[in-house]
């Protein structure tokens, strides 16, 4: 796929862009200019799904892509892998087109809440997606085995997939994607469905991928996971890229306000804003270090004792949150 | 983990995996079973209508068994053929399947090429029952090869419009329309009689039109001479091949277009 832009929509003015990639260096994904839409309800209308869309992967990152539901992630990752044809735009897989069977042959992808062949067992199911990625019978039969003992499966491999716990599909689903070992490996919810130790297994072989120099692009809603191992994150908010960038530089990683603990004071008597009240304490919130000094010094007037001091920084549901609000979407 | 091969599948081993799957799904299921064990039973019932009938045993148990292949083939044909497709779409395995190194048509073609297998599967079975009775009987089977190698191309033409429909719409829809072409190949026959009793008009061309775009099944209809013991006549039996594979060619030729311009929403 690489459809000519015709009417390339204007990149939206709001757009928040922490980054440019090095000129020469060739993305891993570049996408310009991508739209999307779907008929209506009863076939009337369309329904924008992406609209716009302009962004880039670099070798070697993790990039987080984010957004509510019905932001258009799925649509993109589905436009990244020709299973859906874009209405305009352009789109570089591993500087081929999509529709390229020589770039699929250096994706791995896992889809949302994968459904699998329930009447293979865990090492058939590898096998036939192995035979798809071209690998052969001596390659199949090595890979295999060490791909499932890498995703935690050692042991399960004549077992039926119907009989695998959705974090063992999951599992599995990684493996297909990852055994042919792609330069590029694309996740749609990876952690969806796991509980906090498969998580943090996900996490770990996503991290081990960058570390072995792939590229990785994934969605999630759990903001806390993406947190902990994107290079760089792009929020989507009704098909439209709203902010991107790396994320330490996105959220400013600076104090945002203070919450001090108070005793002993009448809140009403502080410079403060209340957040909240119980029998010996109240919860305030100051903007900035010189109304945190301010607030010190009238407690201390006041005979009372400041029992805690909170500094709260941005984090990268604050910028969603933002962004979505934003964009008019819910909160 | 070291990298072993990013080149993707040769064409035709992408094929043969998809077709390997596609057989190895079919053979799991329980609905092929069920339509083997029906069409195995009627087999065997065939001797004992043969003794319930008058006229020749033998002939019966012809009628009867070539009969029961036949409609026991379409069937599995037909429900196997769009459910596997649909399935494999309705539950979004199609996603994997495609995100990697394989073009559609070659799903189209694997898909189609492990339905055969299954459906040759099935009608070996059959046949083998078949002859078994007639064997035990002291009769000679063979006459009625032909005429089992007929039904098998005209269950490759059925498996071929099962692809293309399900490939266009919903099982339902799909399996009812599958049927219908299966019903219509029979009665095209009727189109030129229809010609016949028109007056001069865009009727009687529209017949001619109909009549060589739909699939003519009775071309591929061998068992009543079959039965009679009546070999086909030199260059028919490879005429009759001819049009069957050349046909189900072109109707996996339009699956495979359909398929190709489809968006997996």
């Amino acid at each position: 796929m690489n459809v000519d832009v015709e009417h390339q929509p204007a990149r939206p003015a709001d757009v928040e862009s922490t980054d440019r990639l090095d000129p020469g260096l060739e993305p891993a994904i570049a996408i310009q200019g991508l739209s999307k839409s779907f008929p209506g309800h009863l076939g009337i209308g369309r329904k924008r799904a992406v609209c716009g869309l302009d962004l880039e992967v670099r070798p070697g990152e993790i990039l987080g892509l984010l957004g509510p539901n019905g932001a258009g992630k799925t649509t993109t990752m589905k436009m990244l892998l020709a299973l859906l044809r874009p209405d305009q735009g352009s789109i570089r897989l591993l500087g081929r087109a999509p529709s390229d069977p020589a770039a699929r042959a250096r994706v791995g992808f896992l889809p949302e809440n994968p459904y699998f062949y329930t009447y293979l067992t865990a090492q058939e199911f590898l096998d036939f997606y192995a035979r798809l990625q071209g690998l052969t019978a001596g390659e199949r039969k090595t890979v295999v085995p060490r791909t499932l003992e890498r995703v935690g499966l050692a042991g399960q491999e004549n077992l039926a997939l119907r009989k695998f716990s959705k974090g063992m599909l999951q599992r599995v689903g990684l493996a297909q994607a990852i055994q042919h070992d792609p330069d590029l490996v694309i996740l749609d919810e990876p952690m969806s469905g796991l509980d906090p130790l498969g998580r943090r297994e996900v996490r770990d072989l996503i991290l081990s991928l960058r570390e072995a120099g792939k590229t990785v692009l994934f969605s999630s809603h759990i903001l806390q996971d993406v947190e902990m191992i994107c290079d760089r994150v792009a929020i989507l908010v009704e098909g439209r890229l709203r902010s991107s960038g790396r994320l330490e530089e996105l959220i400013e990683n600076k104090v945002r306000s203070f919450e001090v603990s108070v005793r002993g004071v009448a809140p009403e008597q502080l410079p403060a804003t209340l957040l909240s009240r119980d029998a010996d304490h109240c919860l305030l919130d100051v903007a900035d270090v010189a109304g945190l000094s301010r607030l010190l010094a009238v407690v201390q007037e006041q005979g009372g004792e400041v029992t805690s001091v909170f500094p709260r920084r941005n984090t990268l549901e604050d910028l969603f949150l933002q962004e979505v609000r934003a964009a008019g979407g819910r909160s | 983990m070291s990298a072993p091969a990013r080149r993707g599948a040769p064409p035709l081993a992408a094929i043969r995996a998809i077709a390997l799957n596609t057989f190895r799904e079919a053979i799991r299921d329980r609905i092929l079973y069920l339509l083997l064990v029906f069409s195995l039973i009627l087999i065997g019932l065939s001797r004992l209508l043969s003794l319930l009938t008058v006229g020749n045993e033998e002939k019966i148990i012809k009628d009867v068994g070539l009969s029961a292949i036949s409609v026991f083939g379409v069937l599995t044909a037909v429900f196997v053929g769009v459910s596997l497709v649909f399935k494999e779409i309705e539950r979004k395995t199609v996603y994997t399947l495609l995100a990697n190194p394989v073009r559609r048509w070659q799903f189209v073609v694997g898909k189609f090429g492990g339905l055969l297998a299954v459906l040759a599967m099935n009608l070996s079975l059959m046949a083998l029952a078949l002859f078994s009775i007639l064997l035990v009987r002291g009769e000679s089977p063979w006459p009625l090869l032909p005429a089992i190698l007929l039904i098998l191309v005209e269950l490759v033409m059925v498996t071929a419009f099962a692809l293309l429909f399900s490939s266009l719409t919903n099982p339902v829809l799909a399996a009812l329309l599958t049927a219908s072409i299966y019903i219509v190949g029979h009665l095209t026959w009727s189109l030129q009689l229809l010609k016949e009793k028109m007056p001069e008009s865009a009727g009687r061309w529209l017949c001619d039109v109909f009549y060589v775009l739909l699939p003519n099944l009775d071309r591929l209809n061998f068992k009543a001479q079959a039965v009679q013991g009546i070999a086909p006549a030199p260059g028919t039996l490879s005429l009759a091949l001819i049009y069957g594979v050349g046909y189900s060619i072109l109707v996996l030729a339009l699956a495979c277009l359909a398929f190709e311009r489809k968006d997996f929403v």
